[in-house]
């Protein structure tokens, strides 16, 4: 019968996969599977961000030759933003002892949480996913540095703070929150509400569905009518540019307008002159103008081995938040390697080596990114690092540094990662208590 | 030759009634469901269990609710996602309201819910047909949708938004969770479809599936044969629901593991739509077939393009997924617009006068 004929195609076709996949397991290589997307509603926000990250790895093989002489297996699995997709590359990739999964949407690192410690594999979220994870003693497979979107709230508040004269004088002002009715966008309410109450300021919410997103004249409306004196915005893909298209047609004053650090050149490009002024937070400077991005452009763009679109784009915001993502898992083999005296680590040793993951000023400058970002420094129980960010300004062309470092509200911050870290437990019944031992630093 | 009901003969009225009359249609039934039920379970791999079939499975499922809704009762509907994420939210509720209770009778407990929220819905299906129910049940799509994000409740107030499974046991063994191994779950979902179909397989052979295939083929003369429109259709509103709501508490607790709204928008009430039209309208086994083309083809395609050979990124295979799916669509539309069950019915036909035609 046709089912029979069905089942045994398909028999076949998974037969087929097996050599390939057991090919790929060669000698002294470590295989790092990277979860993209470049199809899709946000295809626009995730090329850039799989083009900077696999660019940096595939730099370390061609410069290197790999890390500590262990070459690198760098493969894309495309997800185009949807968690059945994600959950289909995890379950490729998983028999192929990947040493790091690096979901790139929030809903993907959701599904894949419990999964990490049953299945050995550490879970690296840079800067976004579920903020709770920072708490390494509840979650030991779970990383998101370098800081939770509660961080960045409190750094925009802040910031805003030091433009109105100090945090006593938010007193009485109007805030507006533009975000994407996601896991995401919601995260970061409580935090701006419990600020609310505290310094006295009027905080306005406006929710963008996901469907909407390019439709929010809506919205912008609601926000001329409120007349917020400050604008916070948490969005993706094609809400940025939206949003920053309809404030400049509402006349909303763009310096006042402040975004998370996903917003992207080409959001505020396309705005045209009008988008002067708006902002974003960032950790890391923008520009190719460090060695180890010439080495990117010269040992892997010129020689055509990156999709990137053009050679300009290798520098850009999303692409080096994308080399960031690249640096942070490449240090973390290098101290996994250390640590286990191994040159193929396990998911095992990377775990430790993101555990104790500490890139300090001298070895940002010895791996050629001297003043890209700040030092970072994870432990046992910090697993995101809690790092300050800078306000940049979009000049019409680029964006300019508009601030010095701000650091979290860290009083403010740890008691709801502690809340929201109990809570996870406390709903997932059966949650393993962790037993994976410390390293000293 | 092989295949032919000759020498076959029928003594009794239960023989005569049966949905599968020749005997070796009985017997690749049985060896379907030995392969299904052993074979599959013992040589299939982790991710042939878990990302091949586990997904076959749901979405066939939620495609013979579809098919009762509008295969055999010709009603239109494009809510299915909201209906199936009825069922993933409710299985959730339940589950962490009752921890105790089996998490397999809350899966399938939780169809009761979307069957209710559908039946709701389904109330227009009286005075309105064709596109403009359509639009009605885009409306349950996109109010349901809201729901999903907008209130709390459903989702236990999560900062994150979204449902997160927990570990649920069966006998010991861990059926829901990151520990339940793809042999569990895959088990688990197929005994409840195969089950799920068993009882459609009956709905529809039996008197309501006539009552339901009159309202489709001339609503005006079933009523005046005696069918009373708005029980049969608010029947086969529920009853389609509950296929999706099972389908979509299966989902989310025997595939993915968690899931935020986002995963039962439209595009999911298009893909099953899909599947119903590709399958074929009215037929139990389009479904699977349908399921099978759409579901599978993507993914073995991801699997078997760089298995032999090809080096090309993952984007572009994703677009020549979509291209090749697409394609195939268009394809079985000009070739055979009554799907693949019609193209194994003819199949069967000519299978029957091998090898003498006449």
């Amino acid at each position: 019968m046709n089912f029979r004929n069905l089942t045994a195609a398909l028999l076949l076709s998974s037969a087929l996969a097996l050599p390939g996949l057991a090919s790929a397991q060669a000698e002294d290589s470590i295989y790092v599977p990277l979860f993209t997307y470049r199809t899709g509603a946000y295809a626009g926000s995730g090329t850039h961000i799989a083009d900077g990250m696999h660019d940096y790895l595939a730099m370390l093989n061609e410069r290197d030759g790999g890390i500590g002489g262990a070459k690198l297996v760098i493969e894309e699995c495309e997800t185009g933003y949807d968690v059945k997709k994600g959950v289909e590359c995890y379950e490729s990739v998983k028999g192929r002892n990947p040493v790091v999964v690096v979901p790139w949407s929030t809903g993907i690192t959701l599904s894949l949480i419990p999964k990490a410690s049953v299945d050995k594999i550490p879970i690296l979220s840079m800067a976004y996913g579920l903020s709770a994870s920072a708490r390494g003693a509840v979650f030991p497979w779970v990383f998101n540095p370098p800081a939770t979107y509660w961080d960045g709230l409190s750094e925009i508040v802040k910031y805003i703070a030091a433009q109105e004269g100090g945090l006593d004088k938010l007193k009485g002002r109007k805030i507006g929150y533009l975000y994407l009715d996601a896991g995401y966008g919601k995260e970061p309410i409580p935090l701006f509400q419990a600020l609310a109450t505290e310094y006295g300021f009027d905080l306005k919410l406006y929710p963008v569905a996901g469907a909407d997103m390019q439709n929010q004249s809506s919205h912008w409306l609601n926000v001329r009518r409120d007349k917020p004196d400050y604008m916070v915005m948490y969005g993706w893909g094609a809400m940025n540019p939206t949003a920053v298209k309809e404030a400049v047609k509402t006349g909303f004053a763009m310096d006042k307008f402040i975004s998370i650090w996903w917003a992207a050149e080409d959001d505020a490009k396309g705005a045209g002159e009008g988008a002067k002024g708006f902002k974003t937070l960032n950790w890391h400077a923008n520009g190719a103008n460090f060695p180890a991005l010439a080495d990117v452009i010269k040992h892997v763009v010129d020689k055509g081995k990156s999709q990137v679109a053009s050679r300009d784009k290798v520098g850009q915001g999303l692409y080096n938040h994308g080399v960031y993502n690249g640096i942070l898992i490449a240090e973390a083999i290098r101290n996994a390697q250390k640590l286990s005296g191994r040159k193929v680590i396990s998911g095992e040793d990377m775990r430790r080596g993101l555990e104790s993951l500490d890139v300090d000023a001298a070895r940002l400058k010895e791996m050629g990114f001297e003043g890209f970002t700040a030092p970072i420094k994870l432990s046992c129980t910090d697993h995101n690092g809690h790092g300050a960010t800078y306000v940049q300004a979009w000049d019409g062309t680029a964006y300019v540094k508009a601030s010095e470092m701000i650091g979290p509200l860290s009083d403010k911050v740890q008691p709801l990662l502690d809340a929201a870290a109990r809570e996870y437990v406390e709903k997932n019944t059966g949650w393993p208590a962790r037993t994976e031992a410390c390293d000293k630093p | 030759m092989f295949y032919r009901e000759s020498g076959q003969f029928k003594t009794s009225y239960a023989a005569d009634q049966a949905i599968f009359p020749i005997r070796e249609d009985r017997i690749g039934l049985t060896i379907i469901l030995f392969t299904a039920f052993v074979l599959i379970p013992l040589f299939g791999g982790q991710f042939f269990l878990s990302s091949v079939m586990i997904p076959f499975l749901v979405y066939a499922l939620a495609a013979i609710g579809l098919n009762i809704l509008t295969g055999y009762s010709g009603l239109l509907s494009l809510g299915t996602g909201a209906f199936m994420g009825v069922g993933a939210y409710a299985c959730y509720k339940l589950t962490t309201l009752f921890p105790q209770v089996n998490i397999i009778i809350w899966i399938v407990a939780s169809g009761v819910f979307s069957c209710a929220i559908g039946v709701l819905f389904g109330l227009p299906s009286l005075r309105i047909k064709g596109f403009y129910l359509a639009v009605a049940t885009l409306a349950a799509q996109f109010f349901l949708e809201w729901c999903f994000i907008r209130v709390k409740w459903l989702y236990n107030d999560n900062i994150s938004g979204a449902i997160e499974v927990p570990e649920r046991l069966l006998f010991g063994l861990a059926i829901t969770g990151p520990r339940a191994s793809a042999q569990t779950r895959y088990l688990v979902a197929l005994s409840i479809v195969v089950a799920m179909t068993w009882l459609a397989s009956n709905l529809v052979h039996g008197r309501i599936g006539r009552m339901w295939m009159a309202v489709r083929d001339m609503d005006i003369a079933a009523e005046l044969m005696g069918i009373r429109l708005l029980p049969a259709k608010l029947l086969a509103f529920a009853v389609s629901s509950f296929y999706a709501g099972v389908a979509g508490a299966m989902m989310v607790f025997l595939w993915l593991n968690a899931a935020e709204a986002s995963a039962f928008t439209i595009d999911q009430s298009f893909i099953v739509l899909f599947m119903v039209i590709i399958g074929g309208l009215g037929s139990l086994l389009g479904a699977f077939m349908g399921a099978a083309l759409i579901q599978i083809l993507p993914t073995a395609l991801r699997v078997v393009l760089p298995a032999i050979g090809l080096k090309i990124s993952s984007a572009t295979i994703e677009h020549l997924t979509f291209m090749v799916t697409g394609a195939l669509i268009i394809f079985f539309l000009i070739v055979e617009p009554h799907g693949l069950a019609r193209l194994w019915q003819i199949v069967k036909q000519k299978l029957r006068v091998w090898p003498f035609p006449y």
